[in-house]
Parts: structure tokens; C-alpha cells; sequence
């Protein structure tokens, strides 16, 4: 049966100063089919997209839809034209409930009807199978509920056509299944939808079509059943990679960081992580498994140094010599005088790794700022180092001169992970590395995280995407609300099981 | 449907962020907007008061610069406004909004007045190192307690250094009171008018070199500071995010602490510059509003101290330039703040047009 094609992109070419992001690519959405748009970090694939969403506007190229051609010139001329994108990060109130959330900035005449809203929320809802509580506030909704509101949004706008820019990057897998079911039933609709994604296994789960752009140019699309991971990836990167994560044995391994009975607090008083306990070693992988929001953020800045804990808890640092230090109760430089060496790659990349106004020196500084002689710090070592970091990761920048802010996610974290590495850690903590990251730069942080292990250090790694987790670490400590639901290993473990033990504490009561 | 009423066309007027601007496309587009704002205040001059806009501008041209007197009078100012925005320039590349600086200058100028009167028979030398420690100590106080109280208790600066600043005024005005001199002139007068103790000496024969001397230093020490040390390397970080700055071990409350010192000293120093080494006595209106103007200089400059020095020599070549006309064509203080106003607008808008570009629909093919 041939679809019907919804939107042509024709020759869109997309420049940003010197850098042209599209170039003269060609792109068709056809309706009752889902198209995964894949391409490495800075490929140009949410530009593309934010092209047909009206936020920026083509300098070269044409876009017809339903055979038209149109001129996008803002999100409101795409929502006319029944084109609805769902962004990375969520634009929404607060304050306000669903299904305010959902008619805000809708110009329609007279009074507010809520309950006219809500019922139309609810025929959307039971249509497409959404779970939606029309008069939750937002500020009560975990991600996945947040993230439906985006689509319903879009919907109740009347879009057929709807863009998803990494809907799972923040889901569980259950989350995810239920999206991709929700996907489903809009395509069986008539519906035409672009799903942006670095996760193979979701695109030959989810989609008909795939689409490949690599650095801005189109390379050409395949029917799903045509292909597989494999050859995707060599689409996308241009030449044939491997998708295997290696997994040596370290022939050493020394207990590293002890962790005792860790409790913390928020300011609110509510417990965020409660009796902690584990042992992170030398020469390992911890991977440490759990939904999003579970402490992981609390439990990796305890041990850097920028948590306090409750009475009780303790965090010792072994070193070579078989001294334990407490690192609990320090800041980030008094680990550092003791002579620890940990390096740490927080999630919040710009936010708490990096300064997005400084350039790659200067971030490169930010961990030896203090090592320079007198008053005066000393650059010429973060220089030469920044110009390591991007040719031995191959950092895409216009030069070490440049902010790093204006760089793509890829790249920002390439230049935390090279610098964290350089330190030559005894421990390195990282919290979802990948996030973002096209599956080439992944593996290379996969490959970097091994070569560490294999080094000695201890290494810990929070990680969402469970059968990465299976492949990498050698044991995997799964955290439910805040407490340790238990420690599996590695090689053994199967993805159901760890899937559970992310939302149910059973391994306390099968103790008990 | 709607889509056919729509034009296949692209929009008029798209505005883009630039991805970099060569220095020298940057100056010159700096260099348009002063052309054309001295265009359109031409137009307005001669529209409200049919003034030939050149001979308006001749006129600005020598109430600043038009004699050595007057040449010494901008520079004097143009020092002071500088040394105000070198003490803030660490404070709001911090992104603390210190809008205290008119008190801290205040405070400063009370403490150099206070020593003048106080201790006018001690040898030169010392009277100078006491009212030099004074000024410094009195706008680092000055500086130090919002800093104190941000960093302590998360308090608002912007309210806090700005309420400071009526604390200051009250302050001035209680010395003022004190001071007094003739009684009942509500005035200090010239302070040691007949021994000139605590008066900046000449040098190289002329009055006000000392200032000079003493801004431009502190201009070449503050921007090493900023961008050599490890200190300014602190505050750069805690500027852009607090939590970088916890995560490489940054104390970010010891680093507001100092830096509003430092701050508030330099502004203390801009006080002592403004009783001792210019206007000899002290009032209320001793700062002058430079607190709040330089706050413009300083984020103009992008904190490059170099840069402030040009910022602060054009307001207030105009600041000259509009009492001048005002002066002699018997307008109203009014008019010339109209073109120093019309042509600050096109300085701070050239701005917009460095950071984004505006493409217009395309004509070619």
C-alpha cells in the first residue's frame, strides 16, 4: 500500500555562521507511519526538525505539506499546519493543572470551560491510550506524566504530524513501552510521526523507516525490516564501528570506597537515600541501576564532596597503604589534600561540570586552577591539555578557544570526561555519561570507562539504559526510593530481574 | 484552509544569532551607531530648538575639550567614573548586582574628609597613608556586609547594596552636619583651604595627575587580576554557576565575601580620589549618580577594564558637552539630556545588532 506523504523537505540547507547544520537535505513524513531520524550528536537532525516546527526558519530549500508549499515562520504557522514537535526539555507551568497546561496560549473566544477541556482531554486520552489526570498539577508529575501532557498538548492542537526529539531519553523501560504502545495507535490514526532517537534497539522496535543525516548531510533512509543496528551505525558514522562492549577481568581488585549506612536528607526533611551500604572497588565497574530521581544524584555527590549526610553514615576512602579516610563532612579540595584523586562526571554537564562561558582551557583549568605558582594561575597545562582532550577524543570545536556552551551535548561531554580522566583518578564516578550521546561517542566512553577499570581505578557508573548496564559493569547495585534493593552481578543478572528490582525492595524482605 | 492564505514567502525580517564577530566588524558597527546617533539628535536639535545640529556639536565638542582647564575637568571625571566602574567590574563579573557603589563612594569620601579635618597637622606623607587606609576600609566595610549577608543567608544584593546606599546618604549628611563650616552654611566648605593638608600635590605641574596615576594603575592591576589570577579565575566561576564552583572546591561564599570587599574598597578609593584629590569637601552629592552610571561602563566594557576607560571618557565627554549647550544656547539641562540620551541608545543598541544578525528576504536567486 502506498502512504500518503504528509510533508516534503526539499534541498533544506541551514546555515549558523560558517557551519552549515543542514545541507541540502530531503526528508518525507508519510502519515500512518512512525520515521526514526537517526544521526550522530551534531548531525543536524533537531534543526531539521525545529525547521518543520517553526522555530528556525531555511535559508535555502522548500517545504510542502499535504503537496503545498508553505512558508514555517513560527510554531504557531506549524500548529496551523497541524505540525506539533515535542521538545527535549518540556515547556510547561508548574502551577498550573494538565489541562490549564494544555489550552494555554490556545486564543479561544470566551469563557474558560474546563470541564469542555477536560472532556476533550479525556476523548484524546482514551483514544490514543494515554494515562492523563486532566487536573494533576504539574509539579505532582513524574517525567513520563509530563511528558504526556507535551503530547496531548500537541494533539489537542489538532497536529497529524508530530515530532518526538528523544522522548525516552528520560523514561523507564516500562515508560517507554507504553509511549512506543501510544506511538502505535497514532500511526494505526493516520498520524505521521518523526522519532528522534540514539537507541537502536528502540528504532528497530518502534519504527517503519529510518532516515540517516550525518554532519548535516542526508545519507539516505531504509525500511526498518531492511536493516539492523549494525549497518545503521555504519550509515550513521561512515564507516563500520563496533557495537561491542568489552568486558575484560581486572586481575586486581582493592576495595576502594566504602560506603556505611549513608542517610541524606533533603532541606525538606525527606529522606533521599537511607542506609546505604556497599563497597566499591579497584579495578571494577559499579554500575548503579535505578529509576531516575532514586538518590543516584545524592549518593555521587556524597561522595564527592558536595553532600552532607545524616549522623551515622560514613564514606571511607582506602588508599594504597590500607589508610581509611572519612571523605564524609569534606569539601571537594580537602578529599583532594588527603590526596584522593576522584574524579567525577556529574549529570548536570554545563551546571555543575563546566562553565559554559569559559572555553576549553579555562574548563580544562578548573580542577588544576589552584596548582599555579604565587597569585597567578597557570594555563599553560590546561592549553595543552584542552589540545589532547580534543584530538584524542576528536572533539568537534571550532578551536580550545571557544566557549564550550557552543558546543553539541557530544562534544560538552567529551571535553568533562577527557578532563576528568587526565586527572588519573583512583575512583571515577559518572552519572549517565551516555545521556544524549550518539551511539559512537557512547562507545567511546564505554571503551574509556573500561580502560580505567583495567587501570585500577574504581570505578562508578549510574546508568539508565539497562542492557548497557549489563554489558559494562561487572557488579550493578540497583537503588528503589532511595535505598539499595540490592547488588547483582554483572555477567549474571538479566534485565527483568534488575527491572523489578528497580521498583520494588525485594531483596530486604527475601532477607528478612 | 488557512494554508492557502498564506504566503509561499519567506518572512521579512529574520533575526539570527551570530556564531562570531571579528573585533574589527564589531568596532565598526560601534563606529555606525555613533555616526547615526549624532545624525538623528542632529535631526532633533533642529526640529525642537532649530539649532544647526553641527554648531550644537562644535559647542559639546569644546565645553569638554574646548581648554586645558577643561581638558584636566573631563579627565578628572572621566578618572573618577572609571575607578567607580573598576571596583564593580569584579562584583557583576560575579553576577552580584552591586548597586551600592554610590554609597561606597560616599563612605570612602566621608573617611578622607574625616582624616583631612581630624589630622591635618601630621606630615604629608602619613595623612595620606591614613586617608588612603581609611577610604579603603570604610567602602570595604561598605561592600563587605551585603556580601556577608549573601553569602550567609542567601539575602537579595540588589536590595541590600541599594538600601545601603540611603544609609550612606544619611551618614554624609549627620558629617556634613558635624563638620560644618562657616556654622550655618549646611556645608563643610573647602576643607583646610588655607594649608591644602590632605590635598593631592601636583604633579608634572598639573593638578589632577595623581589621579591619573592612580586610576590608570589600578585599571592595568584589575584587569591582570581578573584575568590572570586565580582569584579572578574564582570569580568567573562562581559568576556562571554556583554548583561548578562548589564541585571544584571553590568556598563560594569566601569568594563573594572577599570580592564585595574588594569591591567596595576600590569604590571607597574612587571617594578618597573625589575629596582629596578633587573637590575638597564633602556632600551628599559627592558620588554624583557615578555609582549607577558606572554600573553601565563596566558591563558595556564586558568587564575588560581597557575597554572601560573609552566607555567612561564618551559619557562624560557628553555629560560636558550637554552643560555646555544648555549653558550657552539658554536651554534647559533637558535638551542635552535628550541627545546624550539618544545617542546612548544607539551605543547600547549596536549591541544587539554584534550579537544577532539580521537577515532581510533574499533577493538573489
Amino acid at each position: 500500500m502506498e502512504l500518503e506523504t504528509a510533508v516534503q523537505m526539499k534541498d533544506i540547507t541551514k546555515r549558523f555562521g560558517d557551519v552549515a547544520a543542514n545541507n541540502k537535505v530531503n526528508l518525507d513524513l508519510r502519515r500512518g507511519e512512525i520515521l526514526s531520524l537517526l544521526g550522530e550528536n551534531g548531525s543536524g537532525k533537531t534543526t531539521l526538525m525545529n525547521m518543520l516546527a517553526g522555530i528556525y526558519y531555511p535559508d535555502e530549500g522548500q517545504i510542502f505539506v499535504n503537496g503545498e508549499e508553505v512558508s514555517i515562520r513560527s510554531p504557531k504557522d506549524a500548529y496551523d499546519l497541524g505540525i506539533g514537535m515535542i521538545h527535549q526539555h518540556f515547556k510547561l507551568v508548574d502551577v498550573f493543572t494538565a489541562a490549564e497546561n494544555i489550552v494555554l496560549g490556545l486564543e479561544e473566544k470566551g469563557k474558560l470551560d474546563r470541564r469542555a477541556i477536560a472532556a476533550k482531554v479525556k476523548e484524546i486520552s482514551d483514544r490514543y491510550g494515554f494515562d492523563i489526570d486532566p487536573n494533576q498539577k504539574v509539579y505532582d508529575m513524574t517525567v513520563s506524566q509530563k511528558q504526556t501532557v507535551e503530547i496531548v498538548k500537541v494533539l489537542y492542537r489538532g497536529a497529524d504530524i508530530l515530532i518526538l526529539d528523544e522522548p525516552t531519553a528520560v523514561l523507564t523501560p516500562q515508560e517507554t513501552d507504553k509511549l512506543f504502545a501510544v506511538m502505535r495507535n497514532m500511526k494505526a490514526d493516520g498520524k505521521a510521526l518523526v522519532i528522534i532517537t540514539h537507541k537502536l534497539h528502540e528504532v528497530m522496535d518502534v519504527s517503519d523507516r529510518v532516515a540517516v543525516l550525518r554532519k548535516g548531510e542526508y545519507i539516505g533512509d531504509v525500511a526498518t525490516k531492511d536493516t539492523n543496528p549494525q549497518k545503521l551505525t555504519d550509515m550513521m558514522v561512515g564507516r563500520a564501528v563496533t557495537l561491542n562492549i568489552d568486558r575484560p577481568k581486572a586481575e586486581h581488585l582493592t576495595e576502594r570506597i566504602e560506603v556505611q549506612h549513608l542517610t541524606v536528607k533533603d532541606k525538606d526533611g525527606i529522606n533521599r537515600l537511607t542506609d546505604v551500604s556497599f563497597t566499591a572497588m579497584g579495578g571494577e565497574i559499579l554500575g548503579i541501576a535505578g529509576i531516575s530521581g532514586s538518590g543516584q544524584k545524592q549518593l555521587l555527590e556524597a561522595i564527592a564532596g558536595l553532600q552532607s549526610a545524616e549522623d551515622g553514615s560514613h564514606i571511607l576512602y582506602k588508599d594504597e597503604s590500607g589508610a581509611e579516610h572519612e571523605l564524609l563532612g569534606k569539601n571537594p579540595l580537602d578529599i583532594a589534600r588527603l590526596g584522593v584523586i576522584l574524579s567525577f562526571v556529574p549529570e548536570d554537564r554545563l551546571g555543575m561540570g563546566l562553565v559554559g562561558d569559559m572555553d576549553l582551557t579555562d574548563n580544562m583549568l578548573l580542577r588544576s586552577y589552584l596548582t599555579g605558582r604565587g597569585v597567578f594561575a597557570d594555563r599553560r597545562g590546561p592549553r595543552k591539555l584542552a589540545a589532547t582532550v580534543v584530538d584524542e577524543l576528536e572533539v568537534v570545536t571550532p578551536s580550545i578557544a571557544t566557549p564550550v556552551r557552543k558546543l553539541s551535548g557530544g562534544n560538552v561531554q567529551k571535553v568533562l570526561v577527557g578532563r576528568e580522566i587526565a586527572m588519573n583518578p583512583t575512583v571515577l564516578m559518572s552519572a549517565y555519561a551516555v545521556r544524549g550521546l550518539d551511539i559512537n561517542t557512547s562507545y567511546t566512553i564505554y571503551n574509556l570507562m573500561t580502560e580505567q577499570k583495567m587501570k585500577g581505578v574504581a570505578v562508578i557508573y549510574v546508568g539508565e539504559d539497562l542492557d548497557v548496564l549489563l554489558e559494562l559493569c561487572d557488579r550493578i547495585l540497583v537503588l528503589c526510593g532511595g535505598q539499595v534493593s540490592g547488588i547483582v552481578d554483572g555477567r549474571s543478572a538479566t534485565k527483568d530481574q534488575i527491572g523489578l528490582m528497580m521498583t520494588q525492595l525485594q531483596s530486604k524482605e527475601e532477607q528478612a | 484552509m488557512s494554508v492557502n492564505e498564506r504566503e509561499h514567502k519567506e518572512p521579512l525580517i529574520r533575526i539570527s544569532k551570530r556564531t562570531g564577530i571579528s573585533a574589527p566588524k564589531a568596532w565598526g558597527i560601534r563606529a555606525a551607531a555613533l555616526l547615526l546617533a549624532l545624525i538623528v539628535a542632529g535631526l532633533v536639535i533642529f526640529a525642537i530648538v532649530k539649532l544647526s545640529p553641527v554648531k550644537v556639536y562644535i559647542t559639546m565638542f569644546k565645553g569638554a575639550l574646548g581648554s586645558p582647564r577643561r581638558i584636566w575637568v573631563t579627565v578628572r571625571d572621566t578618572m573618577m567614573m572609571l575607578c567607580v566602574a573598576i571596583g564593580l567590574a569584579p562584583a557583576f563579573k560575579m553576577r552580584f548586582w552591586n548597586i551600592g557603589a554610590e554609597g561606597q563612594v560616599l563612605v570612602g569620601g566621608i573617611a578622607t574628609a574625616f582624616c583631612m579635618i581630624h589630622f591635618a597637622a601630621l606630615p604629608s606623607p602619613l595623612l595620606f597613608l591614613i586617608m588612603i587606609v581609611a577610604s579603603i576600609a570604610a567602602g570595604g566595610i561598605w561592600g563587605i556586609i551585603p556580601g556577608i549577608f549573601k553569602a550567609r543567608w542567601g539575602t537579595n544584593e540588589t536590595l541590600f547594596t541599594l538600601m545601603m546606599n540611603y544609609v550612606a546618604i544619611q551618614l554624609t549628611s549627620y558629617s556634613v552636619a558635624r563638620w560644618e563650616n562657616p556654622p550655618g552654611s549646611n556645608s563643610v566648605g573647602i576643607i583646610n583651604q588655607t594649608t591644602k593638608a590632605g590635598w593631592f600635590p601636583a604633579v608634572f605641574g598639573q593638578d589632577y595627575m595623581l589621579n591619573v596615576l592612580i586610576v590608570m594603575t589600578l585599571t592595568v592591576l584589575m584587569f591582570v587580576y581578573l584575568k590572570y589570577s586565580k582569584q579572578g579565575y574564582e570569580i568567573s566561576v562562581v559568576g556562571d554557576s554556583e554548583n561548578t564552583a562548589r564541585y571544584a572546591g571553590i568556598s563560594v561564599k569566601k569568594v563573594y565575601i572577599r570580592t564585595m570587599a574588594l569591591s567596595g574598597a576600590i569604590c571607597g578609593i574612587a571617594g578618597f580620589l573625589t575629596v582629596s584629590g578633587a573637590s575638597h569637601t564633602i556632600s551628599t552629592a559627592t558620588a554624583g549618580g557615578r555609582g549607577f552610571t558606572a554600573i553601565i561602563v563596566a558591563w558595556l566594557a564586558k568587564f575588560n577594564t581597557f575597554v572601560m576607560i573609552l566607555i567612561s571618557f564618551l559619557l562624560i565627554f557628553l555629560e560636558k558637552g550637554a552643560v555646555e549647550i544648555a549653558s550657552q544656547y539658554n536651554l534647559n539641562e533637558y535638551a542635552s539630556s535628550i541627545i546624550t540620551g539618544i545617542i546612548l541608545f544607539f551605543i547600547l543598541g549596536s549591541e544587539f545588532f554584534i550579537n544577532y544578525k539580521v537577515n532581510f528576504r533574499h533577493t538573489h536567486s
